[in-house]
């Protein structure tokens, strides 16, 4: 897979408040308000709480949001595949975490079986 | 079966050297432990009491003669128990002496594992397994597991339609599946393809039964749910009639509801079952609500074409057997006749060790992997490499991995059946128990896992010590007997028509038992947890209590009825007195369960 997702070191990090929208875990996105937003925030209070990769699913997909989505909070290079096939285009890492190794690992599958949010069809239907 | 594309193979190797790097990171020290756990547990990989767990997939259970062997080669070359450090971590509990190694341990959900291999030889041990297609995803972790089916899928008389070319399709789906790798809890899907279920569906999280409707069309009925540990559950069916290409489409839906909704704060009340409970037809409403945006919105990409299940399906055509029809059934029952007179225990192993096939010619047959000296389930480097060579020499290369624990030849041609039975006799793998009272199901309990509260395996023994009588076991029929080490339910205690689960109480070991409880089958009746009879037992007691149940309804039963009819005809409490009646260390101090 050829890595997108933008990746950025915390503490180097500083969001630009107007047009970014961070969304709380229990949102749902169609509920949102997101005239004038480029950018929505997703959250990961704990590296497992996979609830931002649904929300990113209905933000990119189901309604076509075509500005930022961001990952942020407790944001590890082990899960940066599934962000960018979820439809996250940005990725705040924990201080942590190697940006070289993240980029490597985004490369690590050449191709996955279902489809996602960015890459629509599965597989089997894609061949 | 299904034989891997250069897709999924190349898939496979990804995903070996993904582990890898994974795995030299968290021995650098640059991922922590924390972060490296549902890593590992996503490529089957546990820590147990006294050394890592390794559970590897067997998608649907289905497995050829190469994979047996490469267990094999696992088995003598990895899991070894001298390696480890056994003095630690509570070794007091077990009788680390007699812990079982160099072997195979046979699950309840179709996989296998292995008790010792040292983590340093993870990542070896994974190519190993890659290079005959086999690996650990997703048999751990909070995500979909390895889908469960019917062992005799394909081949069973009473068959609907095949559910592997399904499970299969499911498989793909499921694997990596980018949003869903961290739900609230675990993820079981089962499905099964006939009219009775030998899958256990309803105990999962979603049962699949596929069945045509007034049309003649063919679909599945879903359920969602279902469940064991501490709060035993029986899935709803939220549709009745799905048809068959819009499976994916569903799943998704049900599983991002499950994702957004599910609790995350109390891992015991995590699983969807709890969530479905809740929320009763509002869940459903949800469910359906967001197919329809899968269908309607998002322009369904995961719909199953024609092409896609004709390709997949081909893969599981029946092997070309010609069996020569001249000779056939009169013959065939002649020598099977004369064999059976001259020999019971043969007559024995004919009728409880070898099934009906769609194909008249053919047999499936079950090697009993429950014997005295075993754990239940369990099969050393040796067994599995005899066993292999069974499977290609009487099953065209191909077995099954049983929910019960044992393994399945699929193919077996009538006229080999008095062969392969001389030689899975020689293997001590042909004793005709398949179903009956020790063909037990029973997770590693205590001696292994860090999550149980009392062995599984000295009650195991035990029982079989006392059951070994085969005029006995057939004269009491058909008892399903499933033994948990913990409320967790691995070994199903819930779904047994006799329960066994340990319960802890000041660091001693008890158990408590359960009687009437169903997997879902014609023979144990409509899916439901057995009965609570009393405070728990002492572990020398239970012998003695499950001896005290089987005499009583040996007393109590009418003509040719089974176990679990008679509980069922006479309630607890004739069953309950009479194990209150054993009781010895626990007949003045009785511990509330």
């Amino acid at each position: 897979m050829k890595p997108t997702i933008q990746l950025f070191k915390a503490e180097r990090f500083s969001a630009d408040e107007a047009g970014t929208l961070t969304l709380p875990n229990d949102a749902d996105p169609r509920e949102a308000a997101l005239d004038r937003i480029h950018t929505v925030q997703l959250q990961f209070p704990s590296f497992t709480d996979g609830r931002a990769f649904s929300q990113a699913f209905l933000l990119r997909r189901r309604l076509g949001f075509t500005g930022q989505i961001r990952a942020i909070g407790d944001v590890l290079i082990d899960q940066l595949a599934q962000m960018q096939r979820s439809g996250f285009t940005q990725a705040v890492l924990r201080a942590d975490q190697s940006i070289d190794h993240g980029r490597q690992l985004l490369a690590q599958y050449d191709a996955y079986y279902q489809g996602d949010a960015v890459d629509v069809k599965p597989h089997f239907a894609a061949a | 079966m299904y034989q891997y594309t250069a897709f999924d193979r190349h898939f496979v190797q990804q995903r070996a050297a993904q582990f890898r790097d994974q795995l030299e990171r968290f021995q650098a020290g640059t991922l922590d432990g924390e972060a490296f756990k549902p890593l590992r547990l996503q490529n089957g990989w546990y820590i147990q009491r006294f050394a890592p767990m390794l559970r590897v997939a067997v998608p649907y259970g289905e497995i050829n003669s190469a994979q047996l062997r490469v267990l094999a080669r696992l088995a003598r070359d990895f899991d070894h128990k001298e390696v480890h450090d056994t003095s630690k971590a509570n070794a007091a509990l077990a009788d680390v002496p007699s812990l079982p190694d160099r072997c195979a341990h046979f699950t309840t959900r179709q996989n296998v594992q292995f008790n010792w291999i040292p983590l340093d030889r993870a990542a070896d041990a994974m190519d190993l397994l890659a290079s005959v297609n086999m690996h650990g995803i997703q048999t751990s972790g909070n995500c979909i597991r390895n889908i469960t089916t019917d062992a005799l899928a394909g081949i069973a008389v009473d068959e609907v339609a095949d559910p592997r070319p399904f499970a299969e399709i499911m498989r793909q789906w499921s694997t990596l599946h980018p949003e869903f790798a961290f739900l609230p809890r675990k993820f079981k899907v089962a499905i099964t393809g006939a009219r009775e279920d030998r899958a256990a569906t309803p105990w999962h999280d979603v049962g699949l039964r596929l069945l045509r409707n007034v049309d003649g069309d063919l679909g599945f009925q879903v359920r969602v749910g279902g469940g064991m540990g501490r709060t035993p559950i029986i899935g709803s069916v939220i549709r009745e009639f799905l048809p068959w290409h819009q499976i994916l489409n569903y799943l998704e839906a049900i599983v991002r509801a499950y994702n957004r909704f599910g609790r995350r704060d109390n891992k015991y009340k995590a699983r969807i079952k709890i969530l479905v409970k809740a929320e009763g037809q509002g869940f459903t409403d949800q469910v359906e609500a967001e197919y329809r945006d899968i269908v309607e919105k998002d322009g369904a990409p995961h719909t199953i074409t024609q092409a896609e299940l004709d390709r997949v399906s081909a893969f599981f055509v029946q092997p070309d057997l010609r069996c020569d029809r001249k000779s056939a059934d009169a013959k065939i029952a002649n020598i099977l006749k004369a064999a059976a007179e001259d020999d019971i225990e043969f007559s024995r192993w004919l009728t409880r060790n070898v099934k009906p096939h769609q194909n008249p010619d053919l047999r499936a047959v079950t090697l009993s992997f429950k014997r005295l000296g075993s754990a239940p389930g369990d099969a050393t480097a040796e067994q599995l490499e005899r066993a292999a060579e069974l499977v290609d020499r009487f099953s065209c290369g191909e077995a099954r991995v049983t929910h019960e624990q044992n393994l399945l030849l699929p193919w077996v041609s009538c006229d080999q059946l008095p062969e392969l039975w001389r030689e899975a006799r020689r293997l001590g793998l042909a004793k005709p128990n398949i179903g009956l009272l020790s063909d037990m199901i029973a997770c590693p309990g205590g001696d292994f896992c860090d999550l149980a509260n009392a062995r599984s395996l000295p009650i195991a023994q035990a029982l079989l010590a006392r059951y070994q009588d085969l005029d006995e076991l057939h004269d009491l029929g058909e008892i399903d007997l499933h033994i948990s080490g913990c409320i967790n339910s691995c070994g199903h205690h819930h779904s047994g028509h006799i329960g066994i689960l340990g319960v802890d109480k000041d660091g001693q070991e008890w158990y408590q038992v359960t009687l009437g409880g169903s997997d879902g089958t014609r023979l144990s009746g409509e899916a439901i947890p057995g009965k609570v009879i009393g405070p728990s037992f002492a572990a020398d007691e239970m012998v003695d209590v499950i001896e005290a149940i089987v005499d009583t309804f040996r007393a109590q039963r009418q003509p040719a009825e089974t176990f679990v009819n008679t509980v069922k005809r006479v309630g607890i409490e004739p069953f309950k007195t009479a194990a209150n009646a054993v009781r010895v260390a626990t007949a003045r101090t009785p511990v509330a369960a």
